[in-house]
């Protein structure tokens, strides 16, 4: 254990041969379809000859401006550099823990230099978890919620429900991922406890629907239909096979998922648009996330921001991650889903999931957000009559 | 003194030539699945033939490769599979030589099934190209260095498949040919092997396709597709042939060893022979009877080898089509079969079944079995001395303990 802390000595004075400015530089400049390629793998290898520990913080700040690509080769040269690390290497730990504990620097930089961290120090980094519940690093959130949901779990096993109880609400307070979530929500209803999960993941509920249009031979995707051109909810328009009007659809599902087969029947071939409109507190960025496994088009605040001709591959909670900039006040969106031919059971859905979020994945809830609508109760088919024996 | 220095260049750039006992993609250095050696163990016992298994740190569908004393395999890991993970191991001991960690650049939802790190790498035996689900592809040299990196979906953001890609880039022709075929932005490329940029960008059917290229003669690859084979000239992507007769969207073709016949599924099993002064090519038979699964087909001597959906393995004349014999073996199977010439080697999805058959006599008879424990949905990979399969969690050694 000594020698691996020894790697993380306080640094007495800056080394003579950090990374180049002028090598990040050129490695941020990469560029699409490969451009800027053979100029970063020399500005790679440079980084990467000097070798020095104390470039490692230089990468990870270069990080806080570089796209996902320009961000790979960073982390690249960052990866190496630590694993070249010797005993009796100098890299500052309150340097790299000072970069850490500044929620400025881009989030995967800063899991980067806890993973060193717990790298050079496991206790250290241990205790430094439980205060990543609310991070902007959705990794690190990761962690901090792991490990309550492992101490409520072990309280529950030893009886001690109410405590159980209260850790698995704090692990929920910072959870914003679907396979963290959904098992948080379980174990608090087998404690009889309900989690509004449509709230917590920030999902809208309430819409406006319209349809159905013609999508024969999926050449409704590329298709104008009115919608596209105005917002009248009160308009009338020439559908496919019948008058498409707007009408309320208002979903209670635990997921938020929005239903059209629901108001516009089991429709094959048919396109469906759903509007609603968000209220903001004030502006800010935001990401829009999208789950749906029909070809899909959506449009915020007018502007068509993402369209996917896809149709019945999966659906998935978060599917598509769509940044956004919410205006204060009132935001709209609309939702074009087309349906297809396809007649398999498993093509049968036409709807789609729908919430707003940070970029941690946190819900940003419409400051005019009404109560979650109720499920409705399960209706059961009556029972048979017990034959007499 | 300009060619005393040339030609050195040459060979260290072409180790292809070098080193045949290499496995550089998918199915081997050729696609064949072939690689003729008489050492590895055929009686298959868990105490004399596992050599070492080494942890892996997340899940993947990748064939391992091996280049001389190393074995290069990728992983996804993370609960969202956003850590990427291309690792090299020492192959007499398998600890860990180096490994690489990347974070994915494009969407990585997949079917619970396959996972980001599906399609295998490819290499030209100097670099090592990478290709995930997420549509990220990396070059790396031998020793982990960052040459390019690629993240197609940040260039083609719709080119992606909700159930997630697996097709594995070739190499042939100094080019880097990959399908990215789905329903969206569907399309086949050549990637220049020094630079990662483009060379060619060809438009396909807008329809998901997990199919990989197969590499034929005089610089040929055939792309493969629901709606059939397409040959090109993998330099410069122009279109040689169309064989427009409808294809298998999973199991891929397999090209005789010469790479002049190619093995198709499509109406069971069709195959054709590319014409040089014509754009159909030659069909010379066709047999429904003979229809793969998952696995795609494995053409070795004069024998076809299909396995069907049931898990039978199905000998075949490679020459008519006409069935030889037929066995059961223990299903289901995700991964290819690999033969050395004498013996043919597969891993069943459950518990990891690695099953070896004899192909020598009159009749195939399964004559070794191992099983490893863990799913394995990947292809083996084989060296001179030893078969390399890997599972979600391990990849394991399979030859003669030393």
């Amino acid at each position: 254990m000594k020698s691996i802390i020894a790697l993380f000595t306080i640094l007495a004075s800056t080394a003579s041969a950090t990374a180049s400015p002028e090598a990040i530089k050129t490695i941020l400049a990469v560029g699409s379809e490969g451009k800027g390629n053979k100029e970063a793998a020399s500005a790679w290898a440079e980084i990467i000859k000097a070798n020095n520990p104390d470039s490692l913080l230089q990468l990870l700040t270069g990080m806080d401006h570089a796209d996902p690509i320009a961000a790979n080769w960073l982390r690249s040269a960052a990866e190496v550099i630590a694993g070249n690390l010797k005993s009796g290497d100098k890299l500052s730990l309150n340097e790299l823990g000072a970069f850490f504990l500044d929620q400025s620097h881009a989030p995967r930089a800063r899991r980067f230099a806890f993973e060193l961290i717990r790298k050079a120090d496991p206790q250290t980094a241990e205790s430094l978890v439980p205060g990543l519940l609310n991070d902007p690093s959705p990794e690190l959130r990761r962690d901090a919620v792991a490990q309550l949901m492992d101490k409520a779990a072990t309280m529950n096993s030893k009886e001690n429900h109410s405590g159980a109880i209260l850790l698995y609400r704090q692990a929920l307070g910072g959870a914003v991922e679907p396979t963290q979530v959904k098992p948080i929500a379980n174990a608090l209803k087998e404690l009889d406890v309900e989690v509004d999960l449509p709230r917590h993941f920030g999902f809208l509920m309430r819409w406006q629907v319209i349809g159905a249009f013609d999508n024969t031979g999926r050449m409704g995707f590329d298709t104008v239909y009115p919608p596209e051109q105005e917002i009248n909810l009160e308009a009338e328009y020439k559908g496919k096979g019948a008058r498409a009007k707007w009408q309320p659809l208002i979903s209670s599902d635990t997921f938020g998922k929005i239903d059209l087969n629901k108001p516009l029947g089991m429709l094959k071939e048919t396109v469906g648009y759903a509007y609603t409109e968000f209220e903001s507190a004030g502006a800010r960025s935001a990401e829009i996330r999208l789950g749906c496994k029909n070809a899909w088009k959506i449009w915020f605040n007018g502007q068509l921001i993402f369209g996917r001709d896809e149709y019945h591959r999966g659906q998935r909670i978060d599917q598509y991650k769509l940044p956004i900039q919410l205006n204060p006040g009132k935001n709209t969106i609309l939702v074009k889903a087309c349906q297809n031919e396809q007649t398999e059971e498993w093509t049968v859905q036409w709807e789609f999931q729908l919430r707003i979020c940070d970029s941690t994945g946190s819900a940003i809830l419409a400051s005019n957000r009404q109560a979650t609508p109720q499920q409705a109760p399960l209706e059961r088919r009556p029972r048979r009559p017990k034959k007499s024996s | 003194m300009k060619f005393s220095l040339i030609i050195p260049i040459l060979f260290l750039a072409s180790p292809l030539l070098l080193s045949g006992a290499d496995w550089l993609q998918f199915r081997g250095s050729d696609n064949t699945g072939v690689a003729t050696s008489s050492k590895i163990p055929t009686s298959l016992d868990k105490d004399k033939h596992i050599a070492w298994k080494t942890p892996l740190p997340g899940r993947g569908l990748s064939s391992p490769l091996v280049i001389g004393e190393r074995v290069f395999i990728t992983a996804a890991s993370t609960s969202d599979q956003s850590r990427l993970h291309i690792i090299c191991l020492n192959s007499n001991d398998g600890s860990v030589r180096w490994s690489r960690e990347f974070w994915a650049t494009g969407r990585t939802v997949c079917h619970d099934k396959t996972c980001n790190a599906a399609p295998t790498p490819a290499s030209d035996g100097t670099h090592i190209y990478a290709l995930f689900s997420s549509n990220d592809l990396i070059c790396l040299d031998l020793n982990g260095n960052l040459k390019w990196f690629r993240g197609l979906m940040q260039d083609y953001p719709n080119a992606s498949n909700s159930l997630g890609l697996a097709s594995s880039p070739v190499i042939t022709a100094e080019t880097l040919v990959i399908q990215i075929e789905n329903d969206s932005d569907s399309f086949a490329m050549g990637i220049d092997l020094q630079s990662g940029i483009n060379r060619w960008k060809i438009p396909r059917t807008k329809r998901a396709n997990w199919t990989s290229p197969v590499i034929l003669k005089d610089g040929a690859v055939a792309l493969q597709g629901s709606s059939g084979v397409t040959g090109i000239n993998a330099a410069t992507g122009k279109e040689l042939w169309t064989f427009g007769d409808g294809a298998s969207t999973i199991p891929s073709s397999s090209p005789s060893k010469d790479g002049s016949t190619l093995y198709i599924p499509s109406n069971g099993i069709t195959v054709i022979k590319p014409r040089a002064d014509n754009n159909t090519p030659e069909v010379l038979w066709q047999q429904a009877q003979l229809r793969p699964g998952t696995s795609s087909p494995l053409v070795h001597g004069e024998k076809l080898f299909i396995i069907n959906r049931a898990g039978v393995l199905n000998a075949a004349n490679r020459k008519n089509g006409e069935r030889l014999w037929r066995i059961r073996l223990e299903g289901p199977f995700s991964g290819s079969p690999v033969t050395t010439g004498d013996f043919l080697y597969i891993a069943a999805e459950r518990k990891g079944l690695l099953q070896c058959v004899d192909l020598r006599g009159e009749e195939g008879k399964v004559v070794g079995t191992i099983e490893l424990g863990e799913t394995i949905l990947g292809t083996p990979a084989l060296s001179s001395d030893a078969l390399y399969v890997r599972s979600d969690m391990s990849l394991w050694k399979i030859s003669e303990k030393k």
